[in-house]
Formats: structure tokens, C-alpha cells, sequence
């Protein structure tokens, strides 16, 4: 296996008695598509958010592109991209403007950020649109926009937060090509999703079902292991025991 | 440095894009002195009137009918010693005093000439002279008529004389007050408004993940309110200057030093409210609440400090404006100077520094 990009071990996060990070443990290859699966309320947007910095763990240790989630925050976040769960670029900035400001707090110079940004607006085929405020933009093309920019400072590791929630089949396939244009560019990608047809694209898979990680394999292993035939019936045999979320 | 240009750079494309946002920062300085110094300006053309006469004989009784016949005066009572002017005028019964010396009628006889005295109230010298001037044709109207039968030239010499309103009816102490309740308003609730959308909107936390720190994120979003605030208190000084006519007899730049001083104070309160709480509404209800009403009611600037019950003298002591508006009304209406308002400035800046350092640890503190 190539080296780890994260490692995590024990790695918990309390919010006063409640455990809503309990003590995971795992690792994610260099150029991996890694999938973090898990009910609504299982603490997947909380351990994405001790690993990038945001949040600091209760206890347990962790690693980011070598650098340690308690001491070298600073240096982890120079080194990943983040796409948070609520879609979040500047509705009332344009397209543009929300590159070339996203550019600008990552310190990129502006000749540097302005090629960039035409081919970003190119690539994403929002030329027409680029001076239009993202409000009256539809969803997928923001999301695909939120990614981009996420990207614009090359970052190692990109983090995904549900990033293709809300959206039909189509774009949401279309996403997923970006998803993979940027591991063919040596990207490590770290995602969570509802979408369980999103987990089959995914290296690896972890499952994590009230704080804990319930099973992490490949897909095909996965559904080898509990004899299912997609990675919804998988998902559900392990989530159903689980006591938060919805029920 | 460019990163800081970038972010000053969205914060001013989120102010202009948001028409309310605009409205509020830039109409309603102006929108608000303009509305209430006219009404109070129109509070006082409207002439209350009181007589002092000392002679009472048919001629002062005859200016007097006069006066009150032409529509423009209201009669607002008899005076019988000059001591009562001062009363009349604080509780804001009467704008002018109208006194007659004794033995009126005697004197114009006798010399030709009388003196009649016209005191006004201070606070607004437009309205005063324009009440005094208006006093005296009168006076001289009714001399005109008077002379058509004698040929002999008499005359009224009317001597104005003004006197200080210590009632705050006036646009003088009121733009110090409106100075306060603009920065309190445009600095504290914009910037604890803009955070929290932040906050809402999920965009604090990509803020956060790119390596911004949290006090250049802070430093980003102060800067772009503190100029702003900064042309809301140019536009406000010279809006009355050159409108009302409030002069600014101290020191200008002292002025706009302190006032800079002050739209610090509410700035680093803008951002304590955002660090209590991740919600557009209530950081707006605690910006007005906490905010916005101590300053209008507890400051000074409609209640004298001094008639306050003493729970609330106590309470005033911790409200910026009250110190902010001590140090306008000096600087502006008695010149003064840091030597006087050394104290005052002491106790902003430390109040400042305290709520800068308490909400910079708030927020980076957030993270964790
Ligand atoms: N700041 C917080 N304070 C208290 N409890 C919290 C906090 N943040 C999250 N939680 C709780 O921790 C648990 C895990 O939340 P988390 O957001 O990590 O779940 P999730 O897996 O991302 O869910 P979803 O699929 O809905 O996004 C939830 O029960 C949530 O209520
Ligand atoms: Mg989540």
C-alpha cells in the first residue's frame, strides 16, 4: 500500500457526555478515493472536521499529510482542499469573483489566479455565466464550482463533505467524473455521501455506525463479506442496529 | 497583504450588493439627522413667547398685542423677574423672552428712545436671530404706524440677547447623540451581522480551513465597516455644519480621532456578539437590545444622566456612548481639547482594548 496520507487512531471527539466520535481508527492511501459512509447523526461531518483542523479531538491521535491534528493545524490546512456540507461559496459574489477571492486568501498571484480562473470557468463551461451572481445558478454547477475552487491551490487532499447532496443522478455522475480527473492528477480524496451508488466508485469504504466504524473495505469486498448484492444492502444490515439518525 | 486585499475587496462586493445593507449604512445617517433636526428646527420656529414688562403703560401693552396678533407668536405667559427666563427656556416652555425696561412709554417720550430686550434661546443661533429679526420688525412696524400722526422720530432699540438651552431640544446636543447611535448601529450590528451570515452560510468554515488566521479573518471584516464608519461620521459632522449650522469649535481631527476611537469600541462589541452566537437574528435582536437601546436611553442623549434614577447612573457608566458623547459635546460645542477629555478617552480606550482582547479569544477560541 502506498503511504498514508491519514492516519487515524482512536481518534474521538466528545460534545459534553455524548460520544459523537468514538474512537476510530483507519488510514487513507495516497491517490485513494475514500469513501466515509454512515447515517444521518453517525459523526462523519464531525471527524472530517477534526481532520481539518476545525474541530480539535477529545482524545485519540491523528495524522494529515504528516502533520499532527492537535500541534500543526496551520500546515494541514495549506495542504487539503475542503468542500463543506452546506454548499458554501458566496451566493452574492459571482462565479468569478468567488475564484478570484477563494485564490486570493490561498495566496495564489493574481496572473496566476487569473489563468486559472479563465480555465476553471472554461473547463466548467460557466463562461457564459461568469458575471452572474451564483444565487441564480442551479445547485450542480454550484457544487462543481465549490470543488474547483477547493482545488485552486493544488492541495494534496481533498476533503468532501456530501458534496453532491440535493442533486439528480446525472450531475451527480458528472461530478463524480471531476472526482476522478483529480485523483488522475495524484489527488487523495476523502468523501462522505448518503448515495450509496456513490460508495461502488469509491477504493474503500468505511461504514461508520454511531461513532464507530462498523466495517472499511473495498466495495467488492464489502459486499463479498455480507453477502449482499449492492453496496445498499451492505449498508443497511449495518445500519440498522444503529440508535441515531432518523429512527 | 494580498490575501487581505481579496477579503476587503468581498466584504465591500457583500455591502454593495446588499440593498438593505447599503440602505442602512449610507441612507440612514443621513436620513436621520436631516429628519429630526428639521423637526426639531420646526419645534422651535414655532415662537413661544414670554413677556417681561416692567412698565406695563399703553405702549408696551400696544407691542405686545401686537406681537401676538401677527400669527407668528404664541403667548406663552407673564415673567416677573428675569430669573425666570433661564427656568422657562430649560423647561422648554418658552423660546423667547420679550422684556420691556421700566417706565417704556416714559422714556420714549421723554428721549426718544426705549430699550426693550429680546432673549432667545441659544441652542439653535439660525433660529434665533431669525425670531429676534422677526421681533424687531414688528416693534418697528408698529413705531412706523405710531409716527404717521407726530412728527416727531422716536425709536425702539431692541437688544437681543441669547441665551443657552440647557434642555436638549436642540440639534447641537442631538448630533452628538445621533453620532453615537449611527457608529453603534453601522459598526457593532454590521459586523455582527456579516459574521454570523458567515457562520450560516458555512462559508466561516472554509474561511477557517484555508489557513487565514482567525484574527486576520476579524482584521478582514473590521477594516471594511471601520472606513465606512469613518465616512458616516465625516457625513454627519459636515451634514450639520452646513445644514444646521453646528459648528465644530474644537479640534476636527481630535473629533474624528475619538470617533475612530469609539467605532473600534462597537466594532470589537460586533464581534463578541458574533462569537456568542451563529445566527443572523440574534446577533441583530442583541445588537439592538444590548446595543443599540443603552445607547440611545442610557448614554445621555435623550435622558440627562444626572435625572437618571442612581441604578441606572451606575449602569450608564458602562456604556461606550455615554463617555463618546461627553467627548463630542466637549470637542464640538465648548472646544475642548485632550486635556479636558483625557478621562473620558482613558476610559473608551480601555473598554476597547477589553472587549478587542475578550472577543479575539472568543473567537479563535471557537475552534477548539
Ligand atoms: N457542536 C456540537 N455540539 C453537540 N453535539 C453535536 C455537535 N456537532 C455535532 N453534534 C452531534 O454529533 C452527532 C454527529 O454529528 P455529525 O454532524 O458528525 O453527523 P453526520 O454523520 O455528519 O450526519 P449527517 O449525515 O446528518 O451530516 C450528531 O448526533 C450531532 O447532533
Ligand atoms: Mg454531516
Amino acid at each position: 500500500m502506498a503511504e498514508a496520507v491519514i492516519q487515524t487512531e482512536k481518534l474521538t471527539r466528545k460534545f459534553g457526555s455524548f460520544t459523537a466520535v468514538d474512537e476510530i481508527s483507519f488510514s487513507v492511501a495516497s491517490g485513494e478515493i475514500f469513501g466515509f459512509l454512515g447515517a444521518n447523526g453517525a459523526g462523519k461531518t464531525t471527524a472530517m472536521k477534526m481532520l481539518t483542523g476545525l474541530l480539535a479531538p477529545t482524545s485519540g491521535e491523528a495524522t494529515v499529510a504528516g502533520f499532527d491534528v492537535y500541534r500543526e493545524t496551520e500546515s494541514i490546512r495549506r495542504n487539503i482542499g475542503y468542500m463543506s456540507q452546506r454548499f458554501s461559496l458566496y451566493d452574492d459574489l459571482t462565479p468569478r469573483e468567488n475564484i478570484r477571492f477563494f485564490g486570493g486568501i490561498y495566496g495564489l498571484g493574481s496572473s496566476e489566479l487569473r489563468e486559472k480562473g479563465e480555465r476553471l470557468l472554461d473547463s466548467l463551461d460557466l463562461q457564459e455565466s461568469a458575471d452572474t451572481r451564483l444565487a441564480a445558478l442551479p445547485l450542480g454547477w454550484k457544487q462543481k464550482l465549490a470543488f474547483s475552487v477547493a482545488l485552486l491551490h493544488e492541495p494534496k487532499l481533498i476533503f468532501l463533505d456530501e458534496p453532491t447532496g440535493g442533486v439528480d443522478p446525472v450531475t451527480r455522475r458528472r461530478f463524480w467524473d471531476m472526482i476522478y480527473d483529480a485523483t488522475d492528477r495524484g489527488v487523495t480524496v476523502f468523501v462522505t455521501t448518503h448515495y450509496m451508488d456513490e460508495a461502488e466508485y469509491c477504493d474503500r469504504v468505511s461504514i461508520m455506525v454511531d461513532g464507530r466504524i462498523a466495517a472499511l473495505d473495498t466495495p467488492a469486498m464489502l459486499k463479498k463479506q455480507f453477502a449482499a448484492e449492492t453496496m445498499n444492502e451492505v449498508f443497511i444490515q449495518l445500519a440498522r442496529p444503529a440508535k441515531r439518525g432518523e429512527g | 497583504m494580498k490575501r487581505f486585499i481579496a477579503f476587503v475587496r468581498k466584504e465591500f462586493y457583500h455591502i454593495v450588493r446588499d440593498r438593505r445593507t447599503a440602505a442602512i449604512l449610507f441612507g440612514m445617517p443621513i436620513l436621520q439627522l436631516l429628519l429630526f433636526g428639521y423637526a426639531i428646527r420646526n419645534e422651535v420656529s414655532e415662537v413661544r413667547t414670554g413677556i417681561l414688562d416692567m412698565s406695563h403703560d399703553t405702549v408696551t401693552e400696544a407691542i405686545t398685542d401686537k406681537l401676538f396678533s401677527s400669527g407668528t407668536f404664541i403667548f406663552a405667559g407673564n415673567l416677573q423677574s428675569e430669573k425666570e427666563i433661564a427656568p422657562a427656556f430649560a423647561a422648554g416652555r418658552m423660546n423667547e423672552v420679550v422684556v420691556f425696561e421700566p417706565d417704556f412709554a416714559g422714556r420714549l417720550q421723554k428721549d426718544g428712545v426705549a430699550r426693550m430686550q429680546v432673549v432667545t434661546d441659544g441652542s439653535d443661533p439660525n433660529v434665533s436671530r431669525i425670531v429676534t429679526g422677526y421681533t424687531q420688525a414688528v416693534v418697528s412696524d408698529y413705531l412706523a404706524e405710531q409716527a404717521d400722526g407726530s412728527a416727531r422720530q422716536v425709536g425702539v432699540e431692541a437688544v437681543p440677547l441669547m441665551m443657552f438651552n440647557p434642555s436638549l431640544k436642540s440639534v447641537y446636543l442631538f448630533v452628538p447623540g445621533l453620532m453615537a447611535m449611527i457608529l453603534m448601529l453601522v459598526s457593532a450590528l454590521m459586523t455582527s451581522i456579516s459574521i454570523t451570515r458567515e457562520k450560516e452560510s458555512g462559508t466561516m468554515e472554509l474561511l477557517l480551513v484555508s489557513s487565514l488566521r482567525p484574527v486576520q479573518i476579524i482584521v478582514g471584516k473590521v477594516v471594511p465597516y471601520l472606513l465606512l464608519s469613518f465616512v458616516n461620521v465625516v457625513t454627519v459632522v459636515s451634514l450639520a455644519y452646513f445644514v444646521f449650522g453646528v459648528p465644530c469649535r474644537g479640534n476636527v481631527a481630535l473629533l474624528f480621532a475619538e470617533s475612530l476611537l469609539f467605532i473600534m469600541t462597537a466594532l470589537s462589541l460586533g464581534i463578541m456578539i458574533s462569537t456568542i452566537t451563529n445566527s443572523q437574528q440574534v446577533a441583530m435582536m442583541v445588537s439592538l437590545a444590548g446595543l443599540l437601546l443603552p445607547t440611545v436611553l442610557l448614554s445621555g442623549f435623550i435622558f440627562p444622566i444626572h435625572s437618571m434614577a442612581w441604578p441606572l447612573q451606575v449602569i450608564s457608566n458602562i456604556i461606550p456612548a455615554r463617555w463618546y458623547l461627553v467627548i463630542v459635546r466637549g470637542i464640538m460645542l465648548k472646544g475642548a481639547g485632550i486635556a479636558v477629555l483625557w478621562k473620558e478617552t482613558l476610559t473608551l480606550l480601555v473598554m476597547t482594548v477589553l472587549f478587542m482582547a475578550a472577543s479575539v479569544r472568543k473567537f479563535s477560541e471557537r475552534l477548539q
